[in-house]
């Protein structure tokens, strides 16, 4: 693995860290002790070829992958220096912190309003007129309010694919999380509805710290401030993203980006 | 040659399958057409003066000032009859012994049948049984009875079988008082009876008199609503947290497959075996209730469709998207919260259909209530009394009057009207299933 981690962490705060991080299906390890720092306020993308652990790598950071009976994890997952997998982390708690949106947007069959409102609702009892602010201020964050505004309590399923994905992205900040994971958020989406997630991405940026697994090393470029290069399980080279995608250290990460592979 | 092979093959499927559901759609006419044309007779129907005022006395309906005036015709019209008895009960006392040996026997006959008719004669002492007060209610009786005044009913046993002759008994009081007694029966019956045609809905409601001989069905239908609505209080809390005990606590392994298995064999127990049961196990194990009760047999009928409400329940919650619990989750939602506010409402479509289908089975099941709640005779039961005290229920007392009522032929109108609300009773739940799914799946695609 090349270490530019150092240079890395010099320039950014570190948000997450892992230290000798693994992840198993059964017998099978799918992550193989990661070591990384992912910096704070930035976009950092995760970026191989398909079955190369980034997206387990990313639903261990939220403990989404509890969900998996034969799923477990070794090694540490820091978030602002506390291990993620320690006994006494309540996974509901941390999933507060750290937002996801899934690869298909995924709305509830609810209202759109009801849909953003869910996350607040399970965490305090708001008056009515402070949901509405949280809801408008969370659909605007999303650049959907002024789409939906009118139809706020039309269901969510009545959305286009663009609109709902970004829906899925209000209700992740609704809950006001410090971290928001994305896998693969436009690869069920037209280039028009991609285009308005990047802009989102880039906006977003600063407030939240922000990991995005993505298939389209155009999007890494396009996006991200730093990039991390998986490869069969293993951190192969992680970097500042123009240092990735102009200079690379490793073999296998240029033949990677240059299309070689994957 | 294989492509026409193939095609043939295709055709001659599709028309298995098409002559499948005709067979089906057909069968379901010729049981389901009949009943309900023969049904509806209780409800429609040509009611004789008799039934006006059976009605007047028993549920105090109908307009007594009318009904006084048409009595008061009806009353003149068959004192004609009964002025022929008298004329010829003094004819009989004159005649010679052969002659009155031979009339007298069927003057009797006749004098009885006209009982039945028209009702004992005015003025005489009132029989206990309501049956007995009144004439016969329905014109399509009457006319059936009017015939065992007209003709006399013997046996030919000459043949292999037994054949019914019928003998006009008009030529045998030729030239006596009573000669007139045979043409005002059977050309002027109308005017004894006062056929009109009556729409009673409330045989829905009123309670049985006399054995079902009048009244209505007011007992057995609200039995059989407390017995599936009882049911399914029980039944569904229970099948829907198994269904979701199964769905998303469980663990793969023995334990799980074998708790399956357990209800799966429970859906192919036979319904007799249930009731069996719920006689041995509530009610003289637990003792929930002195007796039979509405209680013993809703909890017996709620074990029947149990496997069936967690099925339906199981299905629907497997048939919601993975990803909703993702993404509830990913908010902080705990395992709890997301089966209640994301995974429950989404299955509720499906939930709702087992439900509605399991409530009809439970309104229709017979042998489960037999042993644990059912009675032939009884009064309407009281919501207040459902926990000790037995009810009649359409399922059971359909079977009761159709074999073992003391007089089945009379009361054909009844079995036929119980049996076409309970069918139709069972088809609205199975419909409401249909608008509800609809309706609700509707709700959740926006």
């Amino acid at each position: 693995m090349s270490m530019n981690a150092s240079a890395l962490s010099e320039q950014f705060h570190t948000h997450i860290e892992t230290k000798a991080f693994s992840v198993f299906y059964g017998a099978q390890e799918a992550v193989k002790r990661v070591d990384m720092k992912i910096p704070q306020g930035q976009v950092t993308a995760i970026i191989g070829p398909s079955g190369c652990g980034k997206s387990t790598f990313l639903r261990a950071i939220n403990r989404m992958n509890d969900l998996i009976p034969t799923c477990r994890a070794e090694g540490e997952l820091l978030v602002d220096g506390l291990n993620v997998y320690d006994r006494g982390i309540d996974a509901s708690v941390l999933r507060r912190r750290v937002g996801m949106v899934f690869q298909k947007p995924n709305p509830f069959p609810k209202t759109i309003y009801d849909n953003v409102a869910y996350g607040p609702r399970l965490h305090h009892s708001y008056a009515k007129r402070e949901l509405d602010a949280l809801v408008e201020e969370s659909l605007k964050g999303a650049a959907l309010w002024d789409e939906v505004k009118d139809r706020l309590n039309k269901n969510a399923l009545g959305l286009s694919g663009g609109q709902a994905q970004r829906l899925c992205l209000a209700r992740a900040l609704a809950v006001n999380p410090e971290i928001l994971l994305m896998d693969e958020p436009t690869s069920a989406l037209d280039p028009k509805a991609t285009a308005r997630i990047e802009e989102l991405i880039v906006q977003l940026k600063g407030r939240y710290t922000i990991a995005i697994v993505t298939h389209n090393m155009q999007q890494a470029a396009r996006v991200s401030d730093v990039t991390a290069f998986f490869y069969e399980g293993l951190l192969v080279e992680f970097d500042v993203t123009s240092q990735i995608f102009t200079r690379p250290k490793e073999k296998r990460t240029e033949d990677y980006i240059t299309g070689r592979f994957g | 040659m294989q492509l026409i092979m193939r095609k043939w093959l295709d055709r001659l499927f599709s028309f298995s399958a098409y002559s499948a559901i005709g067979l089906i759609i057909f069968v379901l006419v010729l049981v389901i057409g009949p009943i309900f044309v023969k049904g509806l007779g209780a409800y429609l129907f040509q009611g004789t003066i008799d039934n006006r005022r059976m009605m007047l006395n028993q549920f105090n309906r109908g307009d007594e000032g009318t009904l006084e005036v048409e009595w008061m015709e009806v009353k003149q019209e068959r004192k004609s009859i009964y002025d022929m008895f008298s004329a010829f009960e003094k004819e009989l006392d004159n005649m010679s012994a052969t002659q009155r040996k031979t009339l007298k026997p069927v003057y009797k006959n006749i004098k009885e049948a006209v009982a039945v008719l028209i009702g004992p004669e005015p003025g005489a002492q009132l029989p206990a049984l309501p049956r007995r007060i009144y004439g016969q209610t329905r014109w399509d009786r009457a006319q059936l009875k009017a015939k065992d005044v007209l003709f006399e009913e013997t046996w030919d046993y000459s043949g292999a079988e037994g054949k019914k002759v019928l003998t006009p008994r008009a030529p045998l009081f030729k030239g006596t008082a009573l000669e007139p007694l045979f043409p005002k029966i059977e050309k002027n019956l109308s005017q004894l009876m006062r056929p009109r045609l009556t729409f009673y809905p409330q045989f829905l409601t009123d309670k049985a008199i006399d054995a079902h001989f009048f009244g209505g069905i007011g007992a057995e239908v609200a039995g059989t609503i407390y017995l599936a609505l009882g049911a399914m209080l029980i039944a569904v809390p229970l099948g829907v947290i198994a269904a979701i005990y199964f769905k998303e606590y469980a663990k793969e392994g023995p334990t799980l497959s074998f708790l399956r298995t357990c209800v799966n064999t429970l859906a192919g127990v036979p319904s007799v075996v249930f009731g069996l049961f719920g006689l041995a196990f509530f009610i003289n194990t637990l003792h929930v209730s002195p007796g039979k009760s509405v209680l013993a047999g809703a909890l017996t009928l709620a074990l029947l469709v149990l496997p069936t409400v967690i099925r339906a329940s199981e299905e629907a919650i497997a048939a919601v998207p993975h990803t909703y619990k993702e993404a509830a989750l990913s908010l902080g939602a705990g395992k709890w919260r997301t089966i209640l506010t994301v995974i429950l409402p989404a299955a509720l479509p499906g939930i709702l259909t087992g439900i509605v289908i399991s409530m009809g089975r439970a309104a229709g099941e017979t042998a489960p209530i037999i042993f644990t709640a059912a009675v032939s005779v009884g009064p309407l039961v009281m919501p207040s009394e459902v926990f000790t005290t037995p009810t009649p229920a359409l399922s059971w007392n359909l079977y009761n009057i159709c074999t073992e009522h003391e007089a089945v032929e009379e009361i054909r109108h009844v079995q036929y009207g119980m049996a076409a609300t309970l069918v139709l009773i069972v088809l609205t739940l199975n419909a409401l299933a249909i608008v509800i799914r609809a309706k609700v799946s509707r709700k959740l695609k926006g």
